[in-house]
């Protein structure tokens, strides 16, 4: 590990020799998944008895591939670039591109979140590594987060119970993305769909959150896909 | 609660989702090895207890977790201005 992070010194003037980024690039995924646990795999969720009408579906997208790309929307190369890569736009401010199950949020100005199916994270993230040129970051951040669709009728409703955002249609149409707080913890959702909601949760909440939304959904009916 | 204008998300959103991180427009000391005890001791621990406007630095934690400026009186809670770190737009009466 340490020669693959160890800069490149100049023997004499003691400055970077080459112009060339230096940066770890490695398949995170083991190449064995089947004893691979995402954060809510051990959760034991509790859904309304059979019978009952359904109001809220919770589904744990798992294994994912996370990255966080950082960079300038002033420099063109790089915009351009990321959007060769990924085969959508950088999205503007609160909104979101998706192509296929490739999903970019807008989370601040000069930052992004991209996920990928865990099978595709290395490849996109070499691809961006190559094209990408200058002053940028990309971090793999697959192993601190999950992410947690809300889908169905009442599924608005669990989302008016838990956070202050306003989520009425005219505020939150489908596409836009924003970072709150949900139910006291940072997070980040974005409206896939009319009745779909995805919730980007850090690793260490996802026990709490999980128990918070089956509470708040119980009186709606909940199930869990 | 306030309703807080993030400069960077665009839209006004709840206090929940910031923090206040103190007065704004404290300069660093260029040279912090020349500074005699008194002058590091201001920069670091002395700050203004002002009465009327503001300049706080607020940071949208939750959300974009950037840095902004407001111009809050502290009389009324009123937040008079949000603005951009690096530019001090000129309020009559402001705290420095």
């Amino acid at each position: 590990m340490s020669e693959v992070l160890e800069p490149k010194k100049a023997s004499a003037a003691g400055t970077v020799a080459s112009a060339e980024p230096v940066y770890a690039l490695m398949d995170q995924r083991p190449a064995d998944m089947s004893n691979a646990e995402s954060p809510l795999s051990r959760f034991r969720w509790q859904v309304s008895s059979s019978g009952k009408n359904v109001g809220v579906v919770a589904r744990e997208l798992a294994l994912l591939g996370h990255f966080i790309l950082r960079g300038n929307v002033a420099n063109a190369d790089f915009v351009k670039g990321a959007a060769e890569v990924l085969g959508v736009e950088l999205p503007g401010t609160l909104k979101s591109n998706a192509k296929g199950n490739l999903v970019v949020r807008w989370l601040a100005p000069d930052e992004w979140l991209i996920t990928v199916p865990g099978e595709q994270a290395f490849a996109i993230e070499s691809n961006l590594r190559k094209r990408l040129t200058g002053h940028y970051s990309l971090v793999n951040v697959s192993g601190g987060q999950t992410l947690l669709v809300l889908s169905g009728a009442d599924a608005v409703n669990v989302l008016r119970k838990s956070c202050h955002y306003d989520v009425h249609d005219r505020n939150f149409p489908v596409g836009k993305v924003v970072g709150t707080t949900f139910a006291k913890a940072q997070c980040v959702i974005r409206r896939a769909g009319q009745q779909e909601w995805e919730l980007v949760i850090r690793r260490s909440f996802a026990d709490y959150l999980a128990a918070w939304i089956q509470d708040a959904a119980q009186e709606y009916g909940f199930a869990v896909k | 609660m306030l309703h807080i204008f993030c400069p960077h998300c665009g839209e006004y959103r709840e206090e929940e989702e910031f923090r206040c991180k103190g007065q704004a427009h404290i300069a660093r000391p260029l040279d912090p090895e020349a500074c005699s005890d008194e002058e590091w001791g201001h920069f670091m621990f002395f700050r203004q207890n002002t009465r009327g406007q503001h300049r706080e630095l607020w940071v949208h934690s939750t959300g974009c977790r950037k840095h902004f400026n407001v111009i809050r009186n502290t009389v009324t809670y009123e937040i008079e201005k949000v603005y951009l770190v690096g530019t001090k737009p000129e309020t009559e009466g402001a705290a420095s």
